[in-house]
């Protein structure tokens, strides 16, 4: 085939068809004017955000539920610092994103022209990598690298900066999806020794858990996992980000550990002789006091980035490979040991310490417990929840019952209050066919709710849930409990009324302020088309628990949050 | 203990900036850092040298690893291996201590590049030790100015440090 010269803006949108982008999320201006220009007349979808921070969350919800690479275009300067904390949240819970930002025209960088902003540098702690296009024949590669690095070994934001000049430069293009960079070699397969030791402490272990995060399901190794499971009767404890790696309905399941985690978790993971930990990285939210953390246990630690084992905790058994290869691996050398009375142990802890179902008399208003718990029930099957962050958070992470992977989007390692609308946004674009669930804050809805504009626009089929405490409810739990009651400036008052915010831009809001109205809201906002948003008015000063404080040991449990 | 790194990098736009930022972010103390060309065009070496423990080394070696640009990192203390650096210092001197300071030069084999009325400068290459003694000697006529290159280090034996 005889090569022809093409523009810089053709080679991306080339790049995106090869790579199978179907769908980008941004905004623009002056210095991607070329870009959107050629987007014109393509037929890959735009979803034009209202502030770039949303259009990095909706890519991040649309990776996190297809497992491809989300794409967001923005331009030079504010656009592009926009994009920082999006980016830093993809890249803390390893996320593939591509990101093309648009520069100041090559002869302006390093002057302070109007709308430069070094955003290579600024993004350099927050991304996996990132390029300044220095000029058109390099860009080909950029763009096929970009896309490898993102989406292979562990996941992550990468940054393309493009002068505004190189978009309409010509250069040969030759795309080639296989790229070979010679510092980026991840591991997959796992350590054959390691392996067959992994095998046998498996085998001699009469107390193991399975401890999971984001990486099985960035690995796509759910069903591995349940094999390993279901094998070896081996409970599971799974982390936030983990959340649908196992199916939160069977009994092996033992929810979340950690601060605001089960305490069957929580006495599990710190009775237990062997940890087989699989795509978790120890976060200080999971671990508690570091020096208590799992003393009885001998770990496994399977992961994809050689980094996070041993960064935490000390590991007896380190696994270095793609976790699904390396479970699977287990699977067909697995040798089940006796785990039945640990597992009566472990039932009898389920039993006896249930999840709490709020602590506020019923006249305080609903409880945040009982809206998720409808939520969870009456969407049921097929349903992707993306939350916000605070104490909606922990009590969609205890009450939803998630059974699927990528089913259940939220910022587990930036806690960005902020997120979840938007990612909730790019899931319903990524699975048009399943039911989409945003579980906000009253306080974080706030900082992206000019995303109401894009879903009824787009008429992004969504039900939004406030749970409406007029606080910025964890923050004030922890002045409840640390500093004496004083709620130094985490009272919401002020807030706008939400049931007419939603229906200035369009949508259909409701409001829900006892337990009937609450369910009744929420079947009909399922069965609406289009945005509708709930205002649930919940008991203000409802607390999260289980808690365990922070740098205390985790089975040193606040176990509260009941009426007494 | 201290440990020196050599790190292979490629000769790409930014790569020492991920480097360098990369101990300042996670908070590991870089020492000293030296950086040259290599054998092979577009690689380059860095010889970092960091104060730390040994999970802290492992984790510093890990994360250096992990930056895309980086190509190989090994630990040059955990073999034996030669460590070298080079100081050049601008010492007072007049007519009548210039034979006495040539003399101090000459016994740690350095070489004086340059003479003044009233001052030289002595070019120096050794180990730290070395360094911090000849400083010591010359700190009695008066010393202007110093500048060091940072350590380098290589293996000894035939075994190299490649790309591969
Ligand atoms: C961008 C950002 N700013 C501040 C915080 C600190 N923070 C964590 S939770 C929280 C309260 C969130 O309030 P709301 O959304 O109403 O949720 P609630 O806890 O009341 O359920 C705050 C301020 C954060 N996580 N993110
Ligand atoms: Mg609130």
């Amino acid at each position: 085939m005889k090569k022809k010269l093409t523009k810089g803006s053709v080679m991306i949108l080339s790049a995106l068809h090869k790579e199978g982008v179907e769908i980008v999320f941004g905004f623009p201006g002056g210095a991607v004017l070329p870009l959107y220009d050629q987007l014109y007349d393509d037929p890959i979808k735009h979803l034009l955000v209202r502030h770039e921070q949303a259009a990095v969350h909706a890519a991040d919800g649309y990776a996190r539920v297809t497992g491809k690479p989300g794409v967001v275009f923005a331009t030079s300067g504010p656009g592009a610092t926009n994009l920082v904390t999006g980016i830093a949240n993809a890249y803390m819970d390893s996320v593939p994103l591509v990101i093309i930002t648009g520069q100041v025209p090559k002869s302006f960088i390093g002057t302070d022209a109007f709308q430069e902003a070094d955003i290579t540098g600024i993004t350099i702690p927050v991304t996996k990598h990132n390029y300044l296009v220095k000029n058109i024949e390099e860009l080909p590669e950029i763009l096929s690298e970009a896309f490898y690095i993102a989406s292979s070994g562990r996941r992550g934001p990468v940054l393309i900066d493009v002068p505004k000049d190189i978009f309409d430069q010509e250069a040969y293009f030759d795309y080639n999806c296989q790229c070979d960079i010679p510092g980026y070699k991840p591991t997959y397969k796992g350590h054959v020794g390691q392996v067959s030791r992994a095998v046998k402490a498996i085998r001699d272990a009469r107390k193991p858990v399975i401890f999971g995060g984001g990486g099985l399901i960035r690995s796509e190794a759910s069903a591995a996992l349940c094999d390993l499971a279901e094998t070896a009767q081996i409970p599971v404890i799974l982390s936030l980000m983990g959340l649908g790696a196992y199916p939160g309905d069977k009994p092996l399941f033992l929810g979340m550990p950690g601060m605001h985690g089960s305490v069957t978790a929580n006495y599990a993971l710190t009775e237990a002789d062997l940890i087989i930990a699989t795509g978790v990285r120890f976060d200080d939210r999971v671990t508690g006091k570091i020096e208590s953390f799992a003393k009885n246990a001998k770990i496994i630690h399977i992961d994809i980035d050689p980094a996070e084992i041993g960064k935490n905790v000390a590991i007896d058994i380190p696994i270095v490979g793609d976790v699904k290869l390396v479970l699977e691996e287990l699977v067909r050398k697995l040798r089940p040991g006796d785990t039945a009375d640990w597992l009566k142990q472990i039932y009898t802890w389920q039993e006896k310490y249930p999840m709490p179902l709020g602590a506020c008399s019923d006249d305080k208003g609903l409880k945040p417990q009982f809206v998720i718990r409808e939520l969870s029930r009456l969407s049921g099957k097929n349903t992707i929840v993306a939350t916000d962050v605070g104490q909606h958070q922990m009590w969609s992470a205890q009450h939803f019952i998630v059974r699927e992977p990528c089913t259940f989007l939220t910022s587990g390692g930036l806690g960005t209050m902020g997120y979840g609308f938007p990612a909730a946004i790019g899931a319903k674009l990524a699975a048009p066919d399943k039911k989409v669930i945003c579980i906000s804050g009253d306080g974080s809805f706030q900082m992206n709710i000019q995303e109401l504009a894009t879903a009824v626009h787009n008429d992004i089929d969504l039900t939004i849930a406030i749970i409406n405490n007029k606080y910025l409810g964890m923050v004030r739990q922890w002045q409840d409990i640390f500093y004496d009651k004083r709620y130094s400036y985490t009272s919401m008052e002020g807030s706008p009324d939400f049931v007419r915010v939603a229906e200035a831009y369009g949508a259909k809001g409701l409001r829900a302020a006892n337990n009937k109205e609450a369910t009744d809201a929420i079947e009909q906002a399922l069965n609406t088309k289009g945005p509708v948003l709930i205002d649930f008015i919940v008991a203000p000063e409802e607390n999260v628990y289980p808690m365990v404080a922070p740098n205390h040991p985790i089975n040193d449990i606040i176990i509260g949050g009941d009426q007494e | 203990m201290k440990h020196i790194l050599a790190v292979l990098v490629e000769n790409k736009p930014g790569a020492l900036t991920r480097v360098s930022g990369l101990f300042s972010r996670r908070g590991f103390n870089i020492e000293n850092i030296a950086v040259g060309e290599t054998l092979t065009p577009g690689i380059s070496r860095m010889t970092i040298t960091v104060e730390g423990s040994e999970t802290l080394i492992e984790q510093v070696m890990k994360q250096l690893h992990k930056l895309i640009n980086v190509i190989r990192v090994s630990n040059l203390s955990a073999e034996p291996s030669v460590m070298r650096e080079l100081m050049l210092i601008k010492v007072r001197a007049e007519v009548g201590n210039r034979s006495d300071i040539q003399q101090i030069v000459e016994t740690f084999r350095g070489k004086v590049v340059d003479v003044s009325p009233n001052s030289m400068v002595i070019e120096i290459t050794g180990n730290e030790e070395k360094m911090e003694a000849i400083n010591l000697l010359l700190e009695h006529y008066g010393i202007l100015e110093i500048v060091r290159t940072g350590k380098v280090a290589l293996l000894r034996g035939s075994k190299i440090t490649k790309e591969a």
